[in-house]
């Protein structure tokens, strides 16, 4: 049988690409669910815009601190060694290249690696938040997304057609049907979803997907 | 009475008189530093340092000093309720965010369109800008503290500045050994004279020309 | 102020920030380096050990950043606490570049290393206004490459550097500083390198422990993760690489 990931599993392939001491900003949506699956054999410091460094999974029903949320305004947990600032200061880690990982959310990201995450088509407006800063400063960005629109649109575009959050910035797509990497040749499929094949994905994608000789089964 | 120059002390006296209550005052290196000894009675003055530090007390008792409690000149100060603690870029940010109500400043030369030359000496290759340069582009008023003239007795108060400027136009009053001096858009206004001092002696050891003010008075203190 | 630092010494792992000595904690800085030293106009927040450390380790051909290369005896603080800052470097010939505020005291006997190496053209110095130079260093830290400053228009400050006008006012446009290594004065550390700092210490240290390749700090105590209040905590340790304890008998001083 074959079936698409979902939310919870997408982000558990996501925290995979932490390492051991990793500065981690998880974006609104489908990253901030990473928290709550971080590999137990490494420390990873878990970083949000409104100020905090070292805040651990959710916080349980009774253990929430309106002073202790992340960026997106959910509860969070403490964790040794977690420290508070300022805003400014945690836009300083970011844009000062401190922050290692980047996990953002997407409408679409093209063949180069442009990533637009913010005006959803038919809204005149949309939230910036430390989006274009995160893709700006962090050193690697990871898309976590939906291969496609509930429409079945394709979300690997060649071109996007929805205002940028940034030119060229993403490293690495992970969605609900295989891990993508952007080369200099463009969408590079990685791993793939158990019982899917290449051509499945490929003509869900919007813009041609070479296979890496070395594809294998997403694990999580 | 026989005409005198201040002392210094009595000179920071007279500076002292010029802070209002809840003034944020930062004080420079040398004479301005003992402004802080004569708060005029009833006012609180809250005193700013660039190493981080706004509303601290003067010099400590001996015995009581803290390494790590300094003013930017090194010199130990203490701490006083009220008294809150952070970084440079913080002290600057309180002087560039015009939050800095006086700050007085040593001075080794005047213009008489107020710019001020205080950093680097004749015949020195080196010289300390220091928190001089910040401060007079961000506080709200400058006072230039200082001897009326040098050690030879050439004038410090100049048509031009021969030495490297810290400022252009920046010192709004000059005090010194010898006057109270208000640098105006028409020039340099004498406003106040040490006791038995004739504006004459006084200009004449002024390069630039001062303008008497018709309320000229001796100086109090 | 390019230049990549090395990796932590053979046989570390990443993540262990604990150096036992001072010797140790700065061995790999290498000739060319640049530095970040944190210290203000006394011994208060100044990273001693580390200096001397440094000294006694001897690279060379060092660029220098601080507010002084120096101060020396001068000023109120007692001598045999100052005895010990950057001016032990110039002394020792291990700099050739020197960015400060304040480089030296307008009462240092003559002659003096700085001055004899400006003179000479052995050491190129560059005068800042103070919080201009806080500014270049936070600006370096946080990824901003340079900044309008209307500070010292019309002064030397202003000499080969762009210039604009900006609602009105005129600015020089000031470049952020980074350096390869940063020597920073805390009082407290835990493992994962958060910094709590003591009275007025923190002056250039919390920026510059932002703005190096390679942080490390010099501290009274090094305590677990979870001891510090987060609250509390200025500087979060992902800034901070290499974090060195005091010996007892020098802790405070």
């Amino acid at each position: 049988m074959k079936q698409k990931l979902d939310r919870v599993a997408i982000a558990m392939r996501v925290t995979r690409e932490f390492k051991d001491g990793d500065v981690v900003n998880l974006g609104v949506g489908m990253p901030t669910l990473c928290s709550s699956y971080l590999p137990q054999d490494r420390k990873v410091w878990l970083h949000a815009e409104n100020g905090v460094l070292g805040y651990g999974p959710f916080a349980d029903e009774g253990h929430q601190d309106p002073d202790l949320i992340n960026a997106s305004g959910q509860f969070v947990s403490p964790s040794p060694g977690i420290s508070f600032f300022s805003s400014a200061d945690a836009f300083n880690m970011i844009r000062g290249g401190h922050v290692d990982i980047s996990v953002l959310g997407g409408f679409q990201v093209s063949e180069k690696g442009d990533l637009a995450n913010w005006i959803l088509p038919g809204r005149g407006s949309g939230n910036i938040g430390g989006a274009m800063e995160l893709v700006t400063g962090a050193k690697k960005v990871i898309i976590a997304m939906e291969h496609t629109t509930k429409a079945g649109e394709p979300k690997l575009v060649a071109e996007c057609a929805y205002p940028l959050t940034g030119k060229g910035c993403v490293d690495l797509i992970v969605t609900d049907l295989g891990v993508v990497e952007i080369t200099e040749q463009g969408f590079l499929l990685l791993e793939i979803v158990h019982g899917f094949t290449p051509e499945e994905v490929q003509s869900v994608t919007g813009a041609p997907l070479a296979v890496s000789p070395d594809l294998r089964e997403m694990e999580f | 009475m026989t005409a005198q120059r201040l002392d210094r002390e009595t000179l920071a006296l007279r500076v002292a008189r010029e802070f209002e209550d809840g003034d944020v005052v930062n004080l420079g290196i040398g004479i301005p530093t003992l402004a802080a000894n004569y708060i005029p009675e009833g006012r609180t003055v809250l005193f700013h340092t660039e190493n981080g530090a706004v509303g601290f007390g003067p010099f400590p008792a001996e015995g009581e000093e803290d390494i790590h409690l300094t003013n930017a000149g090194g010199g130990f100060v203490t701490p006083l309720p009220g008294m809150s603690i952070f970084d440079s870029v913080e002290a600057f940010t309180i002087v560039r965010g015009g939050y800095l109500d006086i700050t007085v400043l040593g001075a080794m030369q005047v213009s008489e369109t107020g710019d001020l030359a205080n950093w680097l000496r004749p015949g020195r290759v080196i010289g300390g800008i220091g928190g001089a340069m910040d401060i007079v582009a961000g506080a709200t008023r400058v006072i230039a503290a200082m001897e009326h003239t040098d050690k030879q007795g050439n004038p410090k108060i100049v048509k031009r500045c021969t030495l490297p400027l810290t400022a252009v136009g920046c010192v709004d009053t000059i005090i010194t050994d010898m006057a109270v001096i208000a640098v105006t858009s028409r020039g340099l206004v004498l406003l106040e004279h040490a006791p038995g001092l004739s504006p004459q002696e006084i200009q004449a050891a002024t390069e630039a020309t001062l303008i008497i003010s018709p309320d000229l008075k001796e100086i109090e203190l | 102020m390019t230049t990549k630092a090395p990796k932590a010494p053979k046989g570390r792992s990443p993540g262990d920030k604990v150096y036992v000595t001072f010797a140790e904690a700065v061995a790999d800085i290498p000739d060319g380096a640049s530095i970040l030293i944190g210290h203000f106009g006394g011994p208060g927040g100044m990273p001693m050990h580390l200096i001397r450390a440094l000294r006694d380790h001897g690279s060379r051909d060092l660029t220098i950043i601080g507010n002084t290369a120096g101060i020396g005896v001068v000023f109120g603080a007692k001598r045999e606490a100052v005895r010990i800052d950057p001016g032990i470097l110039v002394a020792n010939g291990q700099v050739s570049r020197v960015i400060a505020s304040y480089p030296i005291a307008p009462g240092a006997p003559q002659p003096n290393p700085l001055e004899e190496g400006v003179k000479s053209g052995a050491i190129q110095l560059e005068t800042n206004p103070q919080g201009i130079l806080a500014e270049r260093i936070r600006a370096g830290g946080a990824g901003i490459p340079a900044f309008w400053s209307p500070v010292g228009i019309g002064t030397v400050v202003e000499e080969g550097k762009e210039k604009r006008v900006i609602d009105g006012v005129e600015y020089i446009l000031e470049r952020a500083i980074r350096a390869d290594f940063a020597l920073v004065r805390a009082y407290k550390a835990d493992k994962t390198g958060n910094l709590v700092y003591r009275g007025n210490t923190r002056h250039l240290n919390v920026s510059m422990a932002t703005a190096a390749e390679v942080t490390i700090a010099e501290v009274d105590e090094i305590v677990e993760p979870g001891d510090l209040d987060p609250d509390r905590i200025v500087t979060p340790g992902i800034y901070v690489n290499r974090i060195v304890q005091r010996p007892k008998e020098m802790r405070g001083k």
